[in-house]
Order: C-alpha cells, then structure tokens, then sequence
C-alpha cells in the first residue's frame, strides 16, 4: 500500500502553495485572494499559539464532549462473521456528528481575525446546525446557505439552526443542493470580505481551508489510534469512512497515513449507481477546478460540472477534498463507493445490530463494511468512523421503505 | 500594434460583455459593434459562475440550456472575426472549461478563433502555470483582474505576466449589483495607473451612460455586461435592435467624457 511517493511520510502534504500533489490550491477571483492569504498567515501563527490550541481541547472536552468512545460492536461483528467491527463514536458528539471539530476551530479563528459576520454552506445541515451551534455560543450572527431540495428533505435540521438564531437562506440556482450553496456563499462572502469569516464544512476549497479543517478533525484519528493502542495493544487493521468532500474521512486517516500496516478505505456514494446518478466523484470523475481547488469533479466533456445525487444530502456534491484525490493517485488510500440502497441496508442492519441509529452518511460506510468484513479474519480489526446520528434522516428513509410517518 | 492595443488609444474605450450562446449571438456582437464598442468580451457559459450575480447567472443557464458547447462558442468568435476583421475580442469565463482539454488546447483554440485575450475569473496569480503560459506562448493577452482588496504589495504579482489591459473590479462582490463611488474609482485607478504600463478598464455595477462618462474621465476603458445581459434576457431573440441602442449611448457617452 505504501508505494508511490518519493518522500518519507503521507502526512506533510500540502506544498507552501497549498498544492497535495497536482491538487488543491486556491483557485479563487482576486477579490478573496488577500484574504485567503491573511487566513493562511493567521492560521500558521495560530497553530504555533499555545493559548489556541488549549481553548480548542478545552471547548472539544466540556462543549464537544470529546473524547468520543470507542466501541467494539459485538452483534455486528457476529452477523457478520469475520473481521471486528469498531466504531469511533463521533455521533455521540454534541449537534450529532463530527462537524462541530472543525467549527469549534474555525470559529476561533474568525475571533483571531477580528470577523464579526459568520457565514457558511451546508447540505445534509449538519455543518450548518454546528456552524449555528458555536456562532450562538460565541454570539456571532451566522447565515447559512442551504440547496432549497436540501431545505426540504432536512426540516428538522432547518427548524435548528433558525432555534440556534441562524438565518437560513435557500438557494434555488442549480439543483438547489450543496454545490449551488456553495456558490452562493462564495458570492455573499466577495461582498462581505471586510467583516465574514467563511466557515467551510469540508475538507475542500482553497487552500488554507482544506488543511486547517484536516487539521481540526485530526482529533477523530489521533483519538482513535490512541485508543486502541490502549484498549486492544495494536493498530486496526482497516479504516473505513464515508466521502462526501471528505473531512470525516481525512479526520480519521490522516494519523494513521504513516502506519503501513493499516489500510484505508473512502467510501463513496454511488447513488442511483455508477451507470446513473451518483456523486462518486473519484469513482466517474476526473481532475477540474471547483470551489477553489483542483480535484476529481463529476463534469461532461466541456467542463461543465455535473450534478451529483445520493440519497444522502451529506454526500450530495461533485466533487472531494483535494487531499483525497492526491491519496488515491498516490495509492495510499483506496476508494469505493455504495449504492442508495445499500446504504439504506447498511443504516437498518446497524439499528438491528446494535441499536445506533447511524446518519444516512455513515450508512454507507457500513453498507461497505458489510462487504468487505466477511472476507476478512476474524483476528483483524475494521474501525469504521460513525460521523454522525440518524435523528435528522428518519424522516427520509420512512419515505424510501414506503412508510408514511 | 495589437488589436486590443490599438482600441485603447483612441481614447477612453467602451468594453462590452455578453454571454455567449444567451439569445441570438452573432446578431448581438453586430449590434453591439455597431453601436460603437471598443471591445466585446464574450461570457463563455458555466454551470457554477461564482462570481456573478443573478442576471448573468441566469444568462449562464439559458446558454447552457440551449445546448451551447465550448465548440460552439469558438464558432461563434471565428465568424465574429471573419465579420469584424479589426474589433478585439475577448473571451471571459471560469478556469474549469479553459483547462479541461490542456491549456495548451484552449490556447490554440483562441488562436485559430482570432480571439484576443482571455479573462478567467478564478485563477488568480498564485495558479498563473496553469493557464498563463499556454495564452502567453501563444500571443494571447492574459487580462487580470485586480479590485479593492488588491493592495500595493500584491499589484506588482498582478501586473506580472498580465497584458492587453487591466480589469478593475470597483467593488468588491459580484457582478451587475451596486456601483462604487465615484471618488473611490478615481483614486483607485490612480493608484493603479501610477504601477500599469497596460490600460485600466473599469467595470462591475456600470449600468448607465452617466456612470460610464464619469469613469471614462479617469479610466482608459468602462465595462458593461449586466445591463447589456437583461436586454437578452428580456428581448431574446430580438435583442439586437435594443442592445445597440444602449450600446450607442454608452459609446457616445465614454467616446466624448473627456471633452467636455
């Protein structure tokens, strides 16, 4: 698995320039430019300040509730006959997912930086909720733009982040998901340089944002290697996340990147299926520039960005974290990808298993789980990252088995 | 002396924005011409034009929606060129269409296309090898753009490998929105004057002949899309008799600012 590079370890990426290998980097208009430079400069002196990363643990620990456990999944493990199955709990997180990591982070930053205005995108509105969450903690106005066919099929999720004191602005361009939010917060925020802190939920954009929010959500894997060094003595043998744009994902690998004994595993939504509309953007795409980085993008021949579905709205955008895409090409993490229906699988047979009701999200990491596991021996150790809780998708997977709630 | 070059130097000069494959192209690039515009920049459509407010957004998506490929937006500047052997013609959109076939590709596209220059939103300096030296290979101006947020220590990164003009953005948010003051305008291009050997053309929330007048006592160019893009939105396929007839008034107005 440890084949590729020249260098000595995965995790010194990216470049001075933000580059990971061909991708990254910070494709934005002039007008964002300085202040993706000053965020750069701020974020360097800020991960050298003691004090911010003291008020960072100490927010994950009393606000969070970090550390999250983690939890050997018996019953699961049982029905499905072969490899352990563990599960590092960051559903148990306060707001219900592992978003609230890099919020806490950001929004510390912003403070640094003198903001006063918050604004950010979301989709599932999980990201948007934890964005809510700390700009009411701090007392900070927060906008959050939301994909109005995400604005209904996430109710709850709305009806928080207006409880939360957020203004929820849909957004009808497009497809109206993820991507057009995107969008629109990237217009509202070259308007609004002089005051706005763009709170990015994923692992993407231009470079600062997807190291910082890597950075941020590094407690999930540090924790979770320490873990198990604790509990069982040695490291798993597999990881295994779901990716939309990734950061749960990178949050659990990136400790692990220069451990060549564990293997890793992205888990893609495949949608309708690979042959029909899916957001597996590593599976069906290939390199473009999006949102201020280079990365696979699911796009036509022209160049024209494609639009991505799943039946997750977490995982319903055209394009991955760029560290991702340079992973893959560099072969140090392999890529999969699940169907809608699997995941719906994979989101009962942990509620069956194990009582946990899993987001749609980590669905899919468990769908592929249920793959791979049983190959696998029973001494080994899957460890699968539960990024978030299924409160908010009860609704729509009610609607998906034909029950009407 | 280049096409662009040339349209600089007599005088303030009036650039005008479409987007390509909105309405009935050709016919509009006449009527605009026609007019009295110095430069036309042509809008190549993009699924996710993110620096763009709502009229050229839509603009995007009707092109888009009528089927208009990269191809026949090349098509459309090689008989603009044919038709209008002198105007200067420059292609402005979003990186992802540029590069997706290779720099190298779109470069020679634009050449064979006798386009002019070429404006691409989001590849700031910093990302200059993935577009820049293909276009400068080439002989085709790489048009920056520079805004309030470009202070004195990034300029000269701006300017570096950037001809043809400068494109001031006089207000920091996106397109066809609201207009700066007209005090900030002045002294931003001073400052910017002070540094470029190049032209400095204004533009973003430039809607009326007035505005066009006042900056064009400063500036060496005005630019105009918005206002013009409504007109297709609202005409469509008869869009060509009101676009010159704005296109006139703006002419008449940057052409003789400095008169009076």
């Amino acid at each position: 698995m440890t084949t590729a590079p020249t260098q000595n370890s995965f995790r010194t990426q990216p470049d001075e320039r933000g580059h990971f290998g061909q991708f990254g980097g910070r494709y934005v208009a002039e007008t964002l430019m300085p202040l993706v430079l000053e965020l750069e400069a701020e974020y360097t002196r800020a991960k050298a300040d003691p004090a911010f990363q003291a008020e960072f643990d100490d927010l994950l620990e009393h606000y969070v509730g970090r550390p999250s456990p983690l939890y050997f999944a018996p019953r699961l493990t049982e029905e499905l006959s072969g490899a352990q199955v563990w599960f590092k709990r960051d559903e148990l997180n306060h707001t219900g997912a592992h978003k609230i990591n890099n919020c806490v982070g950001q929004i510390l930053l912003a403070i640094r930086m003198g903001k006063t205005r918050i604004i950010a995108e979301t989709g599932a509105g999980q990201h948007g909720v934890a964005t809510a969450t700390v700009c009411a903690r701090f007392g900070l106005p927060c906008v959050i733009f939301m994909g109005a066919t995400d604005v209904a099929r996430q109710a709850p999720n709305v009806f928080r982040m207006k409880l939360l004191g957020a203004t929820v602005v849909p957004v009808t361009a497009g497809a109206a998901t993820l991507k057009d939010a995107m969008n629109e917060a990237l217009r509202d925020w070259v308007a609004n340089v002089h005051d706005t802190f763009y709170i990015i939920g994923t692992a993407a954009g231009p470079h600062p944002y997807p190291e910082l929010v890597r950075d941020f959500q590094s407690v999930i894997g540090k924790e979770a290697r320490a873990q198990m060094l604790s509990r069982v003595g040695r490291l798993p043998d597999l990881l295994v996340a779901a990716i939309g744009g990734g950061s749960n994902a990178i949050g659990l690998f990136h400790p692990f990147l220069d451990d060549p004994e564990v293997r890793m595993l992205g888990v893609e939504a495949a949608g309708h299926g690979l042959d029909k509309e899916h957001a597996a953007s590593l599976a069906g795409g290939r390199p473009g520039i999006l949102h201020g980085n280079k990365t696979y993008l699911l796009q036509d021949a022209d160049g024209q960005i494609t639009e991505g579905h799943s039946i997750s709205a977490g995982l319903d955008y055209p394009g991955i974290g760029p560290e991702h895409a340079w992973l893959r090409d560099v072969g140090r993490v392999d890529y999969t990808s699940v169907t809608d229906v699997e995941a719906l699988d994979g989101f009962q047979l942990l509620c069956r298993t194990e009582g946990i009701i899993p987001a749609l999200e980590p669905a899919h990491a468990i769908a592929a789980v249920k793959k791979i596991a049983p190959t696998m021996d029973k001494d080994q150790i899957v460890l699968v990252n539960l990024c978030g809780r299924g409160d908010k998708d009860i609704f729509a997977v009610a609607e998906h088995l034909g029950v009407t709630l | 002396m280049t096409r662009l070059a040339t349209a600089f130097v007599r005088g303030p000069a009036l650039v005008t924005f479409i987007t390509g494959g909105d309405g009935p192209t050709a016919a509009i690039l006449d009527a605009l011409v026609a007019g009295g515009a110095d430069v036309i920049e042509l809008g190549m459509p993009f699924t996710d034009p993110m620096a763009d407010g709502p009229a050229i957004q839509q603009a995007n998506l009707r092109s888009l929606g009528a089927g208009t490929t990269t191809a026949d937006i090349f098509h459309i500047a090689a008989a603009f060129r044919a038709r209008h052997p002198e105007v200067p013609l420059v292609l402005m959109g979003y990186a992802n269409p540029m590069i997706t076939r290779g720099p190298e590709w779109f470069a020679a596209e634009c050449v064979k296309a006798g386009i002019d220059g070429v404006i691409c939103v989001d590849i700031p300096p910093e990302e200059d090898p993935e577009l820049g030296p293909a276009l400068r290979g080439a002989g085709v101006a790489l048009i920056r753009l520079a805004t309030p947020t470009t202070n004195a220590a990034r300029l000269p990164a701006v300017l570096d490998g950037s001809s043809g003009f400068l494109y001031y953005v006089s207000v920091a948010g996106i397109t066809g929105l609201q207009q700066a003051a007209q005090a900030s305008i002045e002294e931003a291009v001073a400052r910017l004057k002070a540094s470029a050997t190049i032209p400095v053309a204004v533009g973003f929330g430039v809607r009326t002949p007035e505005q066009a007048a006042a900056i064009a006592k400063v500036a060496d160019g005005v630019v105009v899309g918005s206002a013009l893009v409504e007109l297709v939105a609202q005409h469509g396929a008869n869009a060509a008799g009101p676009v010159q007839g704005l296109t006139r008034s703006l002419a008449d107005a940057v052409h003789s600012a400095r008169e009076k």
